[in-house]
């Protein structure tokens, strides 16, 4: 493990360093202890509670809702429908519209007349307690005219069965990017003929199945309309975000709005939106004058709150005869789901400019259709369009290297981008600043034992073994740190992707940070404390980190994309760095001393060459008394900056991973996994490595286990923790986690650090199908669809004889007719 | 409603209760023991686990009234925390990252300190198996069976960071 890493810059006390240390949290105390605030843990006075009535259908009318049974139940305070409520219950945003042609279904947080997708609000229920409000919700009568409803991606792009029927169409827009187009690159359908007759075409569709979040924090949501500001307690990853939609949408001015994002319970994407529940919970606070609380049931939550990937990826490779590749032309058609959440269709379009990852393709083409489906409406999912994009150019490497007849890691050797290359602009128009993939390599190669596994491999083949080994390689990147301002105005976004931070010295010598990143799980308390410790030179315990409450944090755009340390993190460096220029005006007066011969190491001024000094906490003492400061200066030592990237960030890694499969069953374990990542200066080892813990296994879960379903007629299927895999800790292994010793420096922030919080979901998921795959290949297996289900890689296994196929024929590990599976086909697999 | 007597967290507690009310929802709403929580509607999670006369069990499958007369320990009792205390399973959370969001974290504690007593000394696969009825998404389990031997007190063996 890196302990202290060279920082840029170099000024710094290297005794007192504290990046690089592995610090135990500071959270951790209170979260050991259930000394914890979750939104649903408060409760304020004469508080209300909400049960929702959802809609059972996938695609309806609603002809009449009945609440007068609900009304009178046991102190039942209110019962609210659509109709109820005007302009005030605003509307739900798509921050993001792709292109100026997008079709966007209007999206009421609680419709009058129709509703898109099973588990949409159609009424909402108001008592004195939680479960009253649930009783009551039974009793509400709505009578529904069923429409068909559409699933699934193919059926979508029919046109027959429309999601909107006011809209036309299912297909929402049309996004494309062409290398030859943007000038970043040639032609692709010449390099595509050109290989078709002298080289090598692979071909391609791949799956990515729909995952759910399943954040282990059900979201819960507390209104108090009470005093001057209207105060919304949300399990959300984006206050801020939430607060300038609520203004936006409701009515109300924003400087009347505050947004606390208290403890939050994780969130991985699936908090990264506005909710229809949160708009509810605001119009009927506002209606009835009281606090009102609205925690949803886990059902609730795996049906309505939005899932993430749901993409079939049209693939096509050019390479040459020695496997180099010449071109790579993707065709996506991505499920959003019913309506367009607040980035839903961008989700796709971050997966744009990185099909290309680490390689020098010559020529690109990307396109992707959108569609919408009477199902939950899809978001951003840990990762977000990079995992897909990710799954589908490593898949496709091992393909080219079982073609070419090489191995994996040497077919990518042959193509990506060498350490002495960088900076690199690559033929998606990115300039990736820093990398080195080979280092990368060579240490997660040796810590895996890869050739002793590969060795073992041939001799297991060789023996006939009814277990066989694979090894799966994936050698990713990925580009975080969302994001420069102007290039999300490119791309349409509604937001600019910048961050704020602010530095207060203490009249008592403790310094008092505030962040406009929100965590809900990583543990920015302890790694931004140590940036102000090692670059203010106060104590580590003396660094308050405050966060997720607009009313604090005044300014910020949020945790998500890989962004707190690298943008967040920056505009913290950049707020302490302002206030140690204060400081040292205000010590030169103190010190009698000119300011350019004072030093500043340790949280102390000295004059050069001298044994005076003066420290910080002194002088945040002195300002605060203000009885003898310059006259050109305030009294105050705290400052604010704001930061907005110049650039993405690309942190790196080569993962591997083993994995036996038997041939006979077709269930598949995990022997062994190593990743290397490259992600610059490590600020905290220890959170990184449950970063990438915790990132690793939601990338092989998808890979292995989690599918959600929805059946023919639109119902979830998968709808509660005994259908939805989530691993156990019985189903996964403990992993090697190690980083280079040299790593390579982010060029574009002073810390040198890239983001970390993505890249183990985007990198394992096809280190483990490509192992899985790799087990079997010799059986004359390409392919297996995910999550590969024992009864996937049998069929793939029994497939394969004789014939080279793919596993396309596998069976979901629902029933056949769950049309969002929809390139499989055949008899079910049952339950 | 139904009078039940209790002790809690080592206090006395005594209650008129909605027969079906759930144990989770006694220690929440009645007594605002919130250290204990929510995490699914099907008895998967484990986030709500406590320990019903010293032995693991989850909170949402247990009714108030069939804790009558008998002894409940929650995160919050676990140690003397209000005096900085901590048990050797919360300090090896800690020691060992074995969380991150946290909450999981409550249950996770609580199902350690049950295994431990059964199984003082597990193996890796021992403890994941023993801890195979919580659900945790942010850690990978890596960091939790790894806090678990530590607090075993025997090396980590395959789990390294």
């Amino acid at each position: 493990m890196t302990a202290t890493q060279e920082r840029p810059g170099g000024e710094v006390d290297q005794d007192a360093a504290e990046i690089g240390k592995d610090r135990r949290r500071k959270e951790d105390q209170r979260l050991i202890t259930g000394r914890t605030r979750w939104t649903d843990n408060i409760t304020l006075p004469g508080m209300l509670h909400l049960a929702m009535v959802r809609s059972p259908f996938a695609h309806a009318t609603i002809t009449s809702i009945d609440v007068d049974a609900a009304r009178s139940a046991p102190n039942v305070v209110g019962v609210f429908t659509g109709r109820d409520f005007g302009d005030e219950l605003g509307v739900c945003i798509n921050a993001w519209p792709i292109t100026p042609e997008q079709k966007t279904p209007a999206h009421s947080p609680m419709p009058a007349d129709r509703v898109a997708f099973a588990g949409e609000v159609v009424a909402v229920v108001v008592a004195r307690s939680a479960a009253e409000a649930r009783d009551a919700a039974e009793l509400v009568d709505v009578e529904y005219e069923e429409q068909p409803a559409v699933v699934g991606i193919k059926k979508a792009l029919e046109d027959s069965v429309l999601a909107h029927p006011d809209l036309g169409t299912n297909k929402s827009a049309l996004w494309v990017f062409d290398s030859g187009e943007a000038g970043t690159g040639g032609d692709v359908d010449a390099a595509i003929e050109e290989a078709r007759t002298n080289g090598i075409l692979i071909e391609r569709e791949y799956r990515q199945q729909r995952l759910i979040p399943a954040f282990m924090e059900p979201r819960s949501v507390v209104v108090d309309p009470t005093g001057e500001q209207i105060t919304m307690w949300s399990a959300t990853q984006i206050p801020h975000i939430l607060r300038f939609a609520l203004a936006a949408t409701t009515g109300v001015p924003e400087s009347k709005i505050r947004v606390v994002a208290p403890d939050v319970g994780g969130g991985f994407g699936g908090k990264l939106q506005t909710t229809p529940e949160e708009w509810i919970a605001w119009a009927v606070a506002r209606r009835l004058a009281k606090p009102v609380k609205y925690t949803e049931t886990r059902s609730e939550s795996l049906m309505a709150a939005h899932h993430g990937r749901d993409q079939v990826q049209t693939l096509t490779l050019a390479a040459d005869r020695d496997g180099r590749v010449t071109g790579l032309k993707v065709h996506l058609d991505a499920d959003l789901g019913a309506y367009i959440a607040i980035v839903g269709g961008g989700v796709p379009v971050l997966g744009a400019f990185m099909f290309n990852a680490i390689y020098k393709f010559p020529s690109y083409r990307f396109e992707c259709q959108t569609v919408l489906t009477n199902t939950t409406f899809t978001d951003a999912y840990r990762g977000a369009g990079r995992p897909e994009a990710t799954y589908a150019v490593e898949r496709l490497m091992d393909e080219l290297a079982a073609e070419v007849g090489v191995d994996p890691l040497e077919i990518r050797e042959r193509n990506w981008i060498t350490h002495e290359e960088f900076p690199f602009t690559t033929v998606a128009g990115l300039e990736y600043d820093s990398g080195n993939y080979e280092a990368a390599t060579a240490r997660a190669k040796e810590v895996f034992g890869y050739d002793a596994l590969r060795a073992e491999q041939r001799e297991r083949r060789e023996r006939g073994d009814r277990v066989q080994l694979g090894i799966g390689v994936s050698t990713f990147t990925e580009m975080c740190g969302l994001a420069p301002s102007r290039v999300l105005g490119s791309l349409d976004y509604g937001a600019g992707g910048w961050e704020h931070a602010s530095v207060r010295m203490l009249a008592t010598g403790t310094v008092e940070i505030v962040t406009g990143a929100s965590a809900h799980g990583q543990g920015h308390e302890t790694a931004f404390s140590q940036i102000v410790a090692d670059r203010l030179g106060v104590p580590f315990e003396d660094v308050e980190v405050l966060h997720g409450d607009t009313q604090v944090a005044h300014k910020g755009l949020d945790t998500y994309g890989s962004r707190s340390l690298v943008v967040g993190g920056e505009a913290l460096v950049r707020a302490v760095d302002k206030v140690v220029e204060k400081a040292r005006h205000l010590a030169a007066h103190v010190l009698e001393a000119n300011a350019d011969d004072l030093d500043y190491a340790g949280g102390r001024f000295t004059v050069r060459g001298t044994d005076q000094g003066v420290a910080i906490q002194e002088l945040a003492t002195a300002a605060f008394a203000a009885h003898d400061y310059p006259e050109d200066m305030e009294p105050s030592l705290d400052a604010d900056a704001t930061f907005d990237p110049v650039n993405f960030n690309y942190p790196h890694g080569t993962h591997l991973c083993a994995m036996e499969v038997d041939t006979e069953t077709g269930a598949v374990k995990m022997r062994k996994y190593t990743c290397c990542d490259d992600i610059g200066t490590i600020i905290n080892p220890l959170i990184v490595a449950g970063q990438v813990h915790g990132g690793l296994v939601q990338g092989i879960a998808q890979a292995l286990w989690e599918e959600a379903v929805h059946d023919e007629s639109g119902t979830l299927v998968s709808g509660s923790f005994v259908d939805y895999l989530l691993p156990t800790a019985a189903d996964t292994i403990s992993f090697d986690v190690v980083h280079t010793d040299q790593p390579s420096i982010c060029t574009t922030n002073s810390l040198g650090t890239k983001g970390v919080g993505e890249a183990g979901t985007i990198a394992s998921t096809p280190a483990v199908v490509n192992a899985v795959v790799d087990a079997v290949r010799h059986l004359g297996v390409s392919d297996i669809q995910m999550p590969c289900t024992p009864e996937r890689v049998w069929r793939a296994i029994h497939a394969g004889d004789g014939d080279a196929s793919t596993a396309s024929d596998a069976m979901p590990h629902f029933e056949a007719g769950a049309l969002n599976q929809d390139p499989t086909a055949g008899e079910g697999a049952g339950l | 409603m139904t009078k039940i007597e209790l002790t809690v967290d080592g206090a006395a507690v005594s209650d008129d209760v909605e027969p079906r009310m759930l144990l989770v929802q006694y220690l929440r709403e009645t007594l605002g023991k919130t250290g204990t929580v929510i995490g699914c509607d099907t008895s998967n999670c484990g986030a709500c686990t406590v320990h019903l006369d010293g032995t693991s069990v989850k909170s949402c499958n247990v009714l108030a009234v069939q804790a009558n007369g008998r002894t409940v320990t929650t995160i919050e009792g676990l140690a003397d925390t209000a005096q900085g205390g901590l048990h050797p399973v919360q300090e090896s959370f800690r020691e060992c990252h074995g969380l991150q969001c946290g909450f999981c974290t409550p249950g996770m504690i609580m199902q350690a300190v049950d295994l431990l007593a059964e199984n003082p000394d597990p193996s890796e696969e021992e403890v994941r198996l023993g801890m195979e009825g919580n659900l945790c998404r942010c850690t990978g389990y890596h960091n939790i069976v790894k806090s678990v031997l530590h607090a075993a007190g025997q090396s980590a063996g395959g789990a390294r960071a």
